[in-house]
């Protein structure tokens, strides 16, 4: 396939190559290396809201202590094998893309959203629970009878950090939405399917960050 | 295709604008608005850059005049607060850190490369609006009230004063996006844009500073967007998180703070320094010295900016430990800087140079540079730098180093890629003008500062003690030498635009792609794709002069 | 195209799957062990390996270009950083660390419970 570009000269049959590119790998190759640029970016965005964690945390440790075991275990469990699979069938969707497979691209995206919307879902019950309780942040706690003074601070950073996480997947949502459009258009196919690629680098990052935040905020001790 | 285009271009009267190039093709304002052409995005940015440069120059001259006398003056001490803030705030995030960049790294990085434009032309025009965005969203933040807490936004006191902290801070964050966007585009475009033979040793030492600096663009500036929305939670909500009053730690705040804003300063003076390096080469008709250490020096420059913050907190609540780990650090990243200035000096020895504007500017640099450096060891010396705080001797070092140097640096490239960029010349008896105005004005202005923070003389301070008066008139004069240098500077530079394009292809006879093009250069920027097959600066390859 | 030439099976993909899974029931489990200071270091370090396979298999930097990889790891040295410094200065302080003072911020709990306040 590429033999035949080669032949014509400018590309001139490669779907969506840019006029500076001289070649569909240079663009890819040097989009990829956009896309892991951006990612560091976000890396860096929410590790400083996991060293702001981390540092209130060492300064308050009975007060977080305490302040966690309002969170559900059990659903945070559950989110964690959602976003998990989701990364999975995402991964599958640009795997699709890869091997031509229009009709599983589309399946798998859309599995994808839902296990998001049902992320998102379970996220809700659980704010929900906490706004009931007066488990705000900042200025909004409520929340009466803490054993240890202080509590109000681990919520400000789970509000803050499930909250810029949540923004992120509903981000993530509405990108599987734009490629869904595109991939039921035709537009992708082995010779082409970087947008795919890179929303699943993008969705795969999202999952990394809660495998980090899960522990953090569910499970210490 | 290109004849027919001259043709058309002769036969419209377009006069002054000579063949078809990036400036008078395609037509009209809608063109510019949604050009892709990364010379275009330059000179979009060119001129906003030197709007701040403007804007932010009225307040500097404000801040002088006021501090002509301790207290009275021509401003309440509320409102002088406001403006040094502003002062800081439109230099560093409006004009400084965007200036040499995504002015010159725009144009001139594809052409040195021999590309036909950047990795991601369209991302390059987003983050030109996203900086638009961000400077309207500052200006407004300006005219709701200002903000009085200096540039730094130190908390408890940016958490609880009044004033457009928030509009300004959402305007800072945004303002990131632009130049991480920046960076992005250069290092993907230097990774996989270089013209056929142009490995990674024969790029010129200019792309190298470009490079590093982007590196330290992707890498600081998220925990700088992670901080203002802190420091936005923190002012609305009462997170907590900085607050003493609720168990948090102002000082943390300063953490997150320097953790950009010192690898920043190295975005400041990174690409100012990658314009030396052109520079000095071409007006002493020689190949750089020492090429791979200059090229190896910008990227331990970007590398090590990250070890060395909290030398900005010696005194603020800092460990004493974290204090003394930080200070030794800052000894080590002043090295990579003096192994340029050495090699810059080599270059120029036994050299055949000449004084033309960019040269001037150049030589100023080192001097200018050498000093501000220098002082940011006293500064980063534990010991001293408890004295030295807060004083008028860390306003006049970053000035120096910014000033003298970025700056210097800057205006070195404007009158350098100036008749590439517009396809004139300037008057250059007018630049040397310039050039003396401003070089001794800024002395002027600036070695009282030294003079004055060493005896004791508080920074951002209203009134001051009697003994402090006579270098404040000496500093506030020198201002005004500085302030009509450049409007001197203003003045030839626009008058140069109104005359016909008369610019040779390479009016300083300089190696590198950029100045194998016409001045102005066309839209495709070559007619062919360069192949390369030496280094960047061998002048000894080069026939007889311009 | 040459730099994602690498198509995986979906077996393989499935595997990682499976190790992830595993992995989290691995560090829920251990979290309700009590290991005192150990439990950060275990639930962390299960967090790194899991991201880890996502990184390395789902992203494909295990087949893909080395520059990507090092782009990625460079991002989380500099954190790594980040957060090192700011602990040793944290840890490294004279004042002893505030353990007991604060209520919430005023506006919305103007009376605390009674082991608050200074």
């Amino acid at each position: 396939m590429s033999d035949s570009a080669a032949t014509l000269g400018h590309g001139a049959h490669e779907p969506f190559l840019q006029h500076h590119f001289e070649s569909p790998e240079q663009q890819a190759d040097a989009s990829r290396i956009g896309m892991w640029l951006f990612l560091v970016t976000e890396i860096l965005l929410f590790g400083g809201l996991f060293v702001g964690f981390a540092l209130m945390q060492s300064r308050h440790p009975e007060a977080f202590l305490h302040a966690h075991h309002h969170l559900d275990r059990t659903l945070g469990f559950i989110n964690t094998v959602v976003l998990l699979t989701s990364s999975f069938t995402m991964v599958l969707a640009v795997r699709s893309a890869q091997t031509n497979d229009r009709r599983r691209l589309i399946v798998f995206l859309l599995l994808t959203i839902v296990c998001a919307g049902i992320f998102l879902g379970i996220k809700c019950v659980e704010y929900s629970h906490k706004f009931h309780e007066g488990l705000l942040p900042g200025s909004f706690y409520s929340h009466r009878g803490d054993p240890v003074p202080g509590e109000f601070m681990f919520f400000s950073f789970y509000f803050m950090m499930t909250g810029l996480h949540g923004i992120h997947i509903l981000a993530g949502m509405g990108l599987m939405c734009w490629l869904l459009r595109r991939a039921v258009r035709g537009d992708f196919s082995s010779r082409y399917n970087t947008p795919v690629d890179f929303v699943g680098l993008y969705w795969h990052l999202v999952d990394v960050i809660w495998i980090y935040l899960f522990p953090l905020l569910y499970l210490i001790r | 295709m290109p004849e027919d285009a001259i043709a058309t271009q002769t036969g419209e009267g377009a006069a002054n604008s000579g063949p078809a190039n990036y400036l008078n093709e395609p037509r009209g304002l809608w063109s510019w608005l949604t050009t892709v052409d990364h010379k275009r995005i330059g000179v979009m940015y060119l001129f906003s850059v030197l709007f701040a440069f403007l804007l932010g120059g009225i307040f500097a001259i404000l801040i002088r005049v006021q501090l002509l006398h301790s207290g009275g003056g021509i401003m309440k001490p509320e409102t002088y607060n406001k403006i040094f803030t502003l002062h800081g705030v439109v230099m560093i995030f409006l004009f400084i850190i965007p200036s040499i960049p995504a002015a010159f790294g725009n144009f001139v990085l594809p052409l040195m490369l021999g590309a036909k434009d950047v990795a991601f032309p369209r991302l390059n025009l987003a983050s030109y609006y996203i900086y638009v965005v961000g400077a309207l969203l500052g200006i407004a933040a300006m005219v709701t009230g200002g903000l009085d807490t200096g540039w730094t936004l130190y908390t408890p006191y940016s958490t609880s004063t009044n004033g457009s902290v928030s509009l300004m801070t959402l305007a800072a964050f945004i303002l990131g996006f632009s130049s991480i966007f920046t960076g992005i585009n250069f290092i993907a475009t230097v990774h996989k844009l270089r013209a056929p033979g142009m490995t990674w040793f024969r790029m010129p030492l200019f792309v190298w500073g470009i490079y590093s600096t982007a590196i330290i663009q992707i890498l600081a500036t998220p925990v700088l967007g992670i901080t203002l929305l802190l420091l936005i939670m923190e002012r609305m909500f009462h997170i907590g998180i900085f607050d003493p009053k609720l168990g948090g730690d102002p000082v943390l705040f300063q953490h997150f703070f320097w953790f950009y804003s010192h690898p920043a300063v190295y975005i400041m003076i990174l690409p100012g320094m990658a314009i030396i390096s052109e520079v000095i080469p071409a007006f002493s008709r020689k190949n750089i010295f020492g090429y791979k250490a200059i090229a190896y020096s910008s990227v331990a420059i970007a590398l090590v900016s990250f070890l060395v913050w909290g030398h900005h907190m010696f005194v603020s609540g800092q460990s004493q430990f974290a204090s003394a780990i930080f200070s030794f650090l800052t000894f080590l990243v002043a090295i990579p800087s003096g192994v340029k200035m050495f090699n810059w000096l080599a270059t120029m020895y036994k050299g055949s140079i000449s004084l033309e504007a960019p040269m001037l500017f150049a030589i100023s640099f080192l001097l200018l540079f050498a000093i501000g450096g220098l002082t940011g060891l006293f500064l980063g010396a534990l010991s001293v730098d408890v004295h030295l705080h807060d004083t008028y001797f860390v306003v006049a070092h970053f000035h120096f180093v910014m000033m003298g140097g970025t700056v210097m640096a800057f205006l070195a490239g404007l009158h350098y890629w100036w008749p590439k960029m517009f396809g004139r010349m300037y008057s250059e008896r007018w630049a040397r003008v310039a050039a003396a105005l401003v070089f001794v004005g800024f002395n002027v202005t600036f070695l009282s500062q030294f003079l004055m923070g060493s005896q004791g003389m508080p920074r951002r301070y209203y009134n001051y003690l009697p003994q402090y008066h006579p270098m404040h008139v000496v500093s506030t004069i020198g201002s005004w030498f500085l302030g009509v240098g450049f409007l001197v500077m203003a003045g030839y530079l626009a008058v140069s635009l109104r005359k016909k394009m008369d610019a040779p292809a390479n009016p300083w006879g300089a190696t590198g792609l950029e100045w194998q093009t016409s001045s102005p250069p066309p839209t495709h920027n070559f007619e062919q794709v360069p192949v390369v097959t030496h280094g960047p600066y061998e002048y000894s390859l080069m026939g007889a002069g311009k | 195209m040459e730099s994602n030439a690498h198509v995986s099976s979906v077996k393989s993909y499935g595997l990682v799957l499976g190790a992830l899974l595993t992995l989290t029931v691995v560090t829920v489990s251990a979290a309700s062990v009590d290991l005192g200071s150990f439990n950060v270091v275990i639930a962390l370090g299960i967090a790194t390996i899991k991201a880890s396979l996502v990184a390395l298999f789902f992203m494909h930097l295990r087949h893909g270009r080395p520059m990507n990889g090092i782009i990625f790891v460079s991002g989380v040295i500099f954190l790594g950083i980040f957060l090192m410094f700011c602990l040793i200065d944290a840890d490294t302080r004279d004042v002893p660390r505030p353990t007991r003072l604060i209520t919430a911020p005023a506006a919305a709990a103007p009376v605390p419970g009674p082991a608050a306040g200074h």
